[in-house]
């Protein structure tokens, strides 16, 4: 089955990133292609390579940029929601005047549009959230 | 595009008063980007989302952009499937006409406004939302 992924709260706070990376490694066990992840709401949070969590701790971040580079999972960040929360790469802090940028490899950032056609090409979109 | 074959039905169910969180602003932007790929789209207010439509909005207060307005849009978007929430009205002490109006404009009839609008029972809302395609909860 060809799933989509929406994943709408930041890391650490909420344990929907977890679930998801949870659900799309089993997901890929079972033999289920992911057409695409989108991080929306806070989700954006997830895409900050400047997250320094404790070295016992997991690194949901790297988790989610690993994966992506094995399985060749499309990680999707909302421009207008990453805008707002200080998630930028080269071209957007370039546009926006900003003196860096802070996404990690693997994710990229697009539009809102991106999650819509998720939906519409994806044979499920499941969302993770609050 | 392909995407232009397919036509699925997406429901926007918001269940977040309007400003103690982001998510029915957040909500309402991606109902209105969607509303570019000609999809049967519908919206569903229930819980706390009921508050999103309230009459005679004042954000001043609390330093916040008043969005209300946008809701009496969607008419022009094409959206004009709006369920709400019988009991979660009922549970809040309001009614209907504590909510704003909300329009489509009908060009088979002279361009008659008709209401957008459907007060529904939870029994029902799940039978509706049973027959979507894509449900996205904020």
């Amino acid at each position: 089955m060809k799933l989509g992924i929406l994943i709408n709260e930041g890391p650490y706070q909420h344990q929907a990133s977890d679930t998801a990376l949870q659900y799309v490694k089993a997901a890929l066990k079972k033999g289920h292609e992911i057409y695409r992840v989108f991080f929306y709401n806070d989700g954006v949070n997830n895409a900050t390579r400047l997250a320094t969590p404790p070295q016992d701790d997991r690194n949901i971040t790297k988790e989610w940029s690993s994966l992506a580079k094995d399985h060749g999972i499309d990680l999707v960040v909302c421009v207008a929601a990453a805008q707002r929360r200080g998630i930028l790469d080269k071209g957007e802090a370039e546009r926006n005047g900003k003196d860096s940028d802070n996404i990690e490899d693997g994710f990229r950032i697009s539009g809102l549009g991106q999650l819509v056609e998720a939906g519409i090409q994806a044979d499920r979109l499941i969302t993770f959230g609050d | 595009m392909s995407d232009e074959q397919i036509v699925k039905k997406f429901m926007y169910v918001n269940r977040k008063s309007p400003y103690g969180t982001i998510y029915a602003l957040e909500s309402l932007e991606v109902v209105l980007i969607s509303a570019a790929f000609d999809q049967d789209v519908s919206l569903t207010f229930t819980d706390d989302g009921v508050y999103q439509l309230m009459k005679n909005q004042q954000t001043d207060g609390i330093g916040m952009k008043n969005f209300s307005s946008t809701y009496s849009a969607l008419g022009d978007y094409e959206i004009k499937k709006i369920f709400i929430d019988k009991e979660s009205l009922d549970e809040r002490g309001l009614s209907l006409s504590d909510l704003q109006e909300l329009v489509w404009e009908d060009e088979d009839e002279d361009y008659a406004e008709k209401s957008s609008i459907n007060l529904v029972s939870r029994a029902e809302l799940s039978e509706i939302m049973n027959q979507q395609d894509v449900v996205l909860s904020f």
